[in-house]
C-alpha cells in the first residue's frame, strides 16, 4: 500500500482506539448514548401518557394533535434554540429525540390498548380483576406487540438521527460524516453509514426478540395458521 | 337462460371446487344454490359471470357460451350482489347505485334519474341518496346492493349469499323485497345461501350441492322436501321436512265454517263449546268458551286462500279453541277452519 | 430566563435588519429556495413512489422491496448519505444533493400506498370486478379514492423528512433556510442561528397545515367519515 490513502480497514485500525474523544469507539459510546437514552426516556413517558389518553378519552385529540406538529419539526433548528438553554451538550440532542419518541410511542400505547377486544376486557372484569390487575394482566400484555411496533421504529430512527448532532458537535458517529466532508475523504462515511445502519439492525433484532420472549401467543397463533 | 354443461373446477393444487356440473337456470326464475361451506356454490356462481373461469366443460348465456365473451362487458350485462354488499365508501348512494349505467356511458342526469327510481323501487328513502354507505344500516345497504345490481336492467342477476350478514327480522323483510321485485321483475336470477329455508322461500328450483362440487338434487321446494333424492339431501333438508312442505299446500280448498260466529256484546249460550267474537268492522277480537262466556281468549288468523296450510295450522296451535280463523285481505273475518276441516285438508296433502 | 431575553434579542436582531429582507441571502430568496429544492424533490419522489406502490400494492407483486426500502430509509443517516453523494459526484450542481433527498423520500409514499391499496377490503375489490370495471379502472376509480388518506399521509411523513434534510443539505452548500443556520454557527452569528431555526419551525408547520387541507379537500366524505350521521 504505501503511499496512496489508506483503504477502508486501515482507517478503521487507525483511528478505532486513539485515546481521543473522536476515536471511532468513543464515537460509537457516545452515539449509543444518544440514541438509547431517548428511546428509553420516550418509552418511559409514553406509557403513562397513553394510558391516561385512554383513561380521559377528551385527552387524545388535543394529544395526538401536540405530537404530530412536533414529529413535524425539523431536528436541526431544535438543537439550535436548544443550544441556548442546554449548550452543546449531549442534553440538547437528548431533548428533541426523546419528543419525537414520544410522538411516535403515545398513539402506539393508545392503539395498542385499543386493540384488546372488548370481549376479553369484558370477561376480565366479569372474572373480577380490579383496574389495576386487569391493566397490568390483560390488557397491557395483550397491548405489548402493537408497542413495540411502535417502539422498533423509534430505536431506528433515533440511531440515525442522532448523526445531525454532528453539525453542533454532538453527533456521535454523525462526526465522522462532518469530518469527511471538511477533510474530503470517503473512507469515514462508509465506516459511519455502515456502523450506524448494523447499530439500527441490532437494535431492530433485539425488539423483534423481545417481542417473541414477551409475547409467545403471537407467534403461536401464526404458526398454525 | 343459464345452462351449466359439464362443469369442472379444478385448482392447481388439485382440489375440484366443481366437479361435472349440469343444470339449467331458467329465464324468469329464482335457481338457487345451496348447500354446506365447500360444495363449490359459490365458485359455480361466480363461473357465471367470469370471476372464475371453468377449467372444463362450458356455461352458456342464452345459448352463447360466456367464455368467448370479454369479462368486463359480460358483467356489466349481469346483476351482481355479494354478502357485505360492497358498496363504494368514497361514493353517494345515488353514484353508487348508477355506477354501471356510468361505465356504459349513460348520460350523468339519466343514470342518476334512473338510480332514483331504483332506490324508490327497493323500499328506500330518497333521502338517502345524498348519503355515503357508511351513514346506512346493513339492511338499508344491502337493498342499495340490490338496486346497484339492477341499475342497468340486466335479464340476470346472481347473488351470493346477500342476506346472511344481516340480522333474522331484517333479513325476512328483505327475501320478501326480493320476492316482490321479482314478480314484477321477473329477471333471471341465480342465488346462492347456504340456509335450507331461505332457499325453499325464494326458489323456483333449488340446486342441492354436496362437499366437492356434485349436484346432489336440483328440483322445486316442495318436491325436494316430499321426495329427497338420498340421505344427503334428507339430513341438509333438518328435520320437520314435512311441516315445512305444508308451506306449499294452499289453503284455497280449506273447508271453513261460518256459524261458528258471534257479535261483539254477545251474552253466550251457543250449540257449540267455542265461539268466535267479530267485532263490528268483521274483525275477528277473540274466542270465548262456552263455560267462560266472559273471558276472551286468544286467536290466530291465516289468509283464507293466499297464505299456506302451514300458516292455517300454526293459526290453529296458537288458541286454546283449537281452531283457526280465516281472514280476507283486509283482516275480515272470512270463516273458522275447525279441527276437522284442518285434519281432511292434511290427510289430502299427506297424499299427495 | 435570561436565556429567553437573549432568545428574544436574537430573533429582533435577525427579523428587524432590512437587509435581511433581499438579497441572495435575504428571508425572500432563501425561503424561495427551500420551496423549490423541497417542492422538487418532494414531486419526484411522489412521480417514482405513487405509481410503484399502486403497482406492488395491485398485483401484489414485489412487497419485500417496500418492507426492505421502508427498514432501510428510517436506518440510514442523512447527513452521513449527504456528505457520500456530495463526495462521490461533486458539488458543481445542486443534483448530488437532491438525489439523496428523493431517496429517502421515496420510502414513506411507497410503504403507505402500497399498505393503503392491499387494505382495501376484498369484498369492495370484487364488487368493482363483479359489476365490470376494468383492471385500471378498479384501481383509479375504487382503490385509490379508497386508499387516499394513506397514499396523502406518505406525502406529508415524505414532505417532513424532505423539509428536515433539505435544512441539512445547507451543510454540504445547498441553499435554502438551513443557509442561515449553517453560516450563522460558522461565524457565531446567533442571531441568524436563532432566525432561521425558527423560520424553519415555521415552514415545516405551514407545510403541515397545507397537507391537512389538502386532505380535506382531496378525501370523500364518505372515506373519511367525516359527515354526522343524520
Amino acid at each position: 500500500m504505501g503511499d496512496g490513502p489508506p483503504s477502508i480497514w486501515e482507517w478503521i485500525a487507525r483511528n478505532w482506539d486513539t485515546g481521543r474523544v473522536d476515536s471511532i469507539r468513543n464515537l460509537l459510546t457516545d452515539h449509543l448514548t444518544m440514541s438509547l437514552v431517548p428511546i428509553l426516556l420516550s418509552l418511559v413517558v409514553a406509557l403513562p401518557l397513553g394510558l391516561a389518553c385512554v383513561r380521559w378519552r377528551w385527552l387524545y385529540q388535543p394529544t395526538s394533535g401536540l405530537m404530530n406538529i412536533v414529529y413535524a419539526i425539523p431536528s436541526l433548528p431544535i438543537f439550535m434554540l436548544l443550544i441556548s438553554v442546554t449548550g452543546l451538550s449531549q442534553t440538547t440532542v437528548i431533548i428533541p429525540l426523546t419528543f419525537y419518541g414520544m410522538a411516535v410511542l403515545i398513539p402506539a400505547v393508545v392503539d395498542g390498548l385499543g386493540s384488546v377486544p372488548d370481549h376479553v376486557r369484558q370477561s376480565a372484569v366479569a372474572m373480577g380483576f380490579t383496574p389495576l390487575r386487569r391493566l397490568l394482566a390483560v390488557e397491557l400484555p395483550i397491548a405489548v406487540p402493537v408497542v413495540l411496533a411502535g417502539l422498533r421504529v423509534v430505536a431506528v430512527s433515533s440511531i440515525s438521527l442522532v448523526s445531525v448532532g454532528a453539525l453542533i458537535g454532538q453527533g456521535g458517529l454523525g462526526s465522522l460524516f462532518t469530518r469527511a466532508y471538511q477533510n474530503p475523504f470517503m473512507p469515514p462515511v462508509i465506516v459511519g453509514i455502515v456502523l450506524i445502519v448494523a447499530l439500527a439492525l441490532v437494535a431492530d433484532g433485539l425488539l423483534v426478540l423481545a417481542q417473541r420472549l414477551l409475547t409467545p401467543w403471537v407467534r403461536a397463533r401464526k404458526g398454525r395458521a | 337462460m343459464i345452462t351449466f354443461d359439464a362443469v369442472t373446477k379444478r385448482y392447481p393444487d388439485g382440489t375440484v371446487a366443481v366437479d361435472g356440473l349440469s343444470l339449467e337456470a331458467p329465464t324468469g326464475e329464482i335457481t338457487v344454490f345451496v348447500g354446506p361451506s365447500g360444495c363449490g356454490k359459490t365458485t359455480s356462481l361466480r363461473m357465471i359471470n367470469r370471476m372464475i373461469d371453468a377449467t372444463e366443460g362450458q356455461i352458456l348465456l342464452d345459448g352463447v357460451p360466456v367464455q368467448g365473451i370479454d369479462p368486463p362487458t359480460l358483467r356489466r350485462g349481469i346483476g351482481y350482489v355479494i354478502q357485505q354488499a360492497g358498496l363504494f365508501p368514497h361514493r353517494r348512494i345515488v353514484d353508487n347505485v348508477a355506477t354501471v349505467p356510468y361505465l356504459l356511458g349513460w348520460d350523468r342526469r339519466k343514470a342518476r334519474a334512473r338510480a332514483m327510481e331504483l332506490l324508490e323501487r327497493v323500499g328506500l328513502d330518497s333521502a338517502l341518496a345524498r348519503r355515503y354507505p357508511f351513514q346506512l344500516s346493513g339492511g338499508q345497504q344491502q337493498r342499495v346492493g340490490v338496486a346497484r345490481a339492477l341499475a342497468a336492467d340486466p335479464p340476470v342477476l346472481l347473488m351470493d349469499e346477500p342476506f346472511s350478514a344481516v340480522d333474522p327480522v331484517v333479513r325476512t323483510s328483505l327475501q320478501d323485497e326480493l320476492l316482490r321485485l321479482q314478480a314484477e321483475l321477473n329477471k333471471t336470477i341465480v342465488f346462492v345461501t347456504h340456509d335450507i329455508d331461505e332457499a325453499i322461500k325464494l326458489g323456483d328450483r333449488v340446486a342441492v350441492l354436496r362437499v366437492g362440487g356434485r349436484l346432489a338434487q336440483l328440483a322445486d321446494p316442495k318436491t325436494l322436501l316430499s321426495d329427497p333424492a338420498d340421505d344427503f339431501v334428507r339430513e341438509f333438508l333438518g328435520r320437520d321436512r314435512g311441516i315445512r312442505r305444508l308451506q306449499f299446500v294452499s289453503t284455497a280448498g280449506l273447508r271453513l265454517r261460518t256459524d261458528l260466529t258471534v257479535e261483539e256484546g254477545f251474552g253466550g249460550g251457543t250449540a257449540e263449546p267455542w265461539a268466535l267474537v267479530v267485532s263490528a268492522d268483521g274483525a275477528p277480537v277473540g274466542w270465548v268458551a262456552d263455560a267462560r262466556p266472559d273471558v276472551l281468549e286468544p286467536f290466530g288468523t291465516f289468509v283464507h286462500g293466499r297464505d299456506s296450510m302451514r300458516s292455517a295450522l300454526d293459526a290453529a296451535l296458537l288458541s286454546p279453541s283449537g281452531c283457526a280463523v280465516g281472514v280476507d285481505e283486509n283482516g275480515k273475518v272470512v270463516g273458522v277452519a275447525t279441527r276437522e276441516a284442518l285434519d281432511e285438508a292434511l290427510a289430502e296433502a299427506a297424499d299427495g | 430566563m435570561s436565556w429567553l431575553i437573549a432568545f428574544f434579542d436574537w430573533l429582533v436582531e435577525f427579523f428587524g435588519d432590512p437587509a435581511r429582507w433581499s438579497g441572495p441571502d435575504g428571508i425572500p430568496a432563501r425561503l424561495l429556495e427551500h420551496l423549490e429544492f423541497s417542492a422538487l424533490a418532494l414531486a419526484l419522489a411522489v412521480l417514482i413512489a405513487v405509481p410503484l406502490g399502486l403497482l406492488i400494492g395491485h398485483t401484489g407483486r414485489g412487497e419485500v422491496v417496500v418492507v426492505v426500502s421502508a427498514n432501510l430509509a428510517r436506518a440510514l443517516p442523512t447527513l452521513g448519505l449527504l456528505v457520500m453523494f456530495v463526495l462521490l459526484l461533486g458539488a458543481a450542481s445542486v443534483w448530488p444533493v437532491i438525489i439523496p433527498l428523493v431517496l429517502l423520500a421515496v420510502p414513506p409514499i411507497l410503504v403507505n400506498t402500497f399498505e393503503g391499496i392491499k387494505g382495501v377490503d376484498p369484498e369492495l375489490r370484487d364488487a368493482a370486478y363483479g359489476m365490470g370495471l376494468r383492471g385500471g379502472q378498479v384501481l383509479g376509480r375504487v382503490l385509490v379514492p379508497v386508499a387516499l388518506p394513506l397514499i396523502l399521509l406518505g406525502c406529508r411523513l415524505s414532505a417532513i423528512q424532505v423539509v428536515a434534510t433539505t435544512t441539512v443539505a445547507a451543510y454540504t452548500g445547498l441553499g435554502g433556510l438551513g443557509r442561515f443556520i449553517i453560516d450563522g454557527f460558522a461565524t457565531k452569528d446567533y442571531a441568524r442561528v436563532v432566525g432561521g431555526s425558527v423560520l424553519i419551525v415555521l415552514f415545516a408547520l405551514v407545510v403541515q397545515i397545507l397537507f391537512a387541507l389538502a386532505q380535506r379537500v382531496t378525501v370523500s366524505p364518505g372515506v373519511s367519515r367525516r359527515l354526522k350521521v343524520r
